[in-house]
């Protein structure tokens, strides 16, 4: 149990981000969710990836202890790390989206309060 | 309202850790595919068949990323060969998002 | 005179002097790591992180009105925009010259197709993905680049009204 470790801190992290994002009112505070609701998610595709004792699937400059027997047993999983740092991008590119619209609405209304703008104003 | 959400949080909370304690160990990802589906028609995952298999005596790769598009990196050929879709629409989102950011704020010319 | 020069931004000459000296090292170290993509880890949207960083850095010391005069957010546009041409053009480049979109087309050729062997780490590898590391990384310096910039305008904006 405290081997899986790492999946109990995926836990942590998508619990906490879910939190905030559900009982927070602050736009802010929101948007540090979404972002810690992420990096639990990254985490965890990084953590499905790993095998003990691996090292990075690169071939340049190994390790002096790996020979070409040893692969792919010695390698962790190339996919996941893939599809982690597509996920990177695609969330600091939303990150950038959700901040511009929270300027905007707090130039709109004068507030960050996400229960006091939700009346329309013209 | 509020009790209600609290109880949804509570309820995914306990889904959380359920499935963290029916996971899989740590550090030890599945390498026989043979193991689970019997019939399947190659032994090893789609992982080890992308790190590939470098055979010493004759001094080439028998199978594998490095053969397939000759780079060292082995997730770099597999965000831009493999998975190149993907990125192609991971640099859309990207646009999308600066083509966003531009239409909230930017400013006409001068 | 420290007020004033608070209030546009900008920071003391001991900051300004330092940026200026590291501004041409980051992108260097960018350009380093986008080229060798597809050797070393790192790759396009690492290196291309590394020169928005490089940006961010002017723009914290010198104040984004002093930056804006240089470089405006439609030039890193631009420069987006060609990244991303590039790497649709280099796709369907593939769809003719090879089998399919985003074929690999130049590997296995005589120039930029040369396959390494076990400790081997030649530039010249890789097929298009070094064309292509470079396509995503011009487009993440320059998409990163805008956003910060004009992230950094409007709140300057907002604090002079």
């Amino acid at each position: 149990m405290i081997y899986n470790l790492p999946f109990l801190t995926v836990v942590a992290l998508i619990a906490i981000g879910i939190y905030a994002i559900i009982f927070k009112r602050n736009l802010i505070k929101i948007a540090v969710g979404i972002t810690i609701l992420e990096s639990g998610v990254n985490l965890f595709l990084i953590t499905l990836g790993y095998r003990e004792g691996g090292v990075a699937p690169i071939f340049t400059n190994l390790p002096p202890g790996i020979s070409p027997d040893q692969i792919p047993e010695k390698m962790v999983l190339p996919v996941p790390q893939a599809l982690t740092l597509t996920s990177i991008v695609i969330g600091v590119a939303v990150l950038a989206l959700i901040l511009s619209f929270t300027i905007n609405i707090y130039r709109k209304y004068g507030t960050l309060d996400a229960g006091k703008i939700r009346r329309l104003k013209e | 309202m509020k009790k209600l959400a609290f109880i949804a949080f509570v309820v995914f909370l306990f889904f959380l850790f359920y499935s963290a304690y029916e996971m899989r160990d740590f550090g030890n990802p599945p390498s026989n595919v043979r193991e689970t589906f019997p019939d399947a028609k190659y032994k090893v995952t789609m992982d080890d068949r992308i790190i590939g298999k470098y055979n010493t005596t004759t001094g080439e790769w028998e199978y594998g990323a490095v053969e397939e598009t000759g780079a060292n990196n082995v997730v770099t050929s597999v965000v831009f060969d493999y998975r190149g879709y993907d990125t192609l629409g991971e640099a859309t989102v990207l646009f999308t998002a600066i083509a966003g950011i531009m239409l909230l704020f930017g400013r006409e010319k001068k | 005179m420290k007020n004033e020069e608070m209030n546009e931004g900008k920071m003391t000459v001991i900051v300004q002097t330092i940026a200026a000296l590291l501004f041409p090292l980051a992108l260097i170290f960018s350009f380093y790591v986008i080229m060798h993509g597809h050797l070393t880890p790192g790759g396009g949207f690492q290196g291309g992180a590394i020169g928005a960083s490089a940006v961010v850095l002017l723009i914290v010391a010198y104040g984004v009105k002093h930056v804006e005069e240089k470089m405006t957010e439609g030039g890193f546009s631009v420069f987006e925009s060609l990244g991303g041409l590039i790497f649709v053009v280099v796709a369907i480049f593939g769809l003719f010259l090879a089998t399919s979109f985003l074929a690999n087309f130049l590997v296995n050729e005589p120039i930029f197709g040369k396959i390494p062997g076990w400790g081997q780490a030649p530039l010249n590898s890789g097929g298009i993905l070094p064309i292509l590391n470079i396509a995503v990384g011009m487009k993440v310096i320059g998409g990163l680049s805008a956003v910060v910039l004009i992230l950094a305008l409007i709140s300057r904006e907002g604090e002079e009204k």
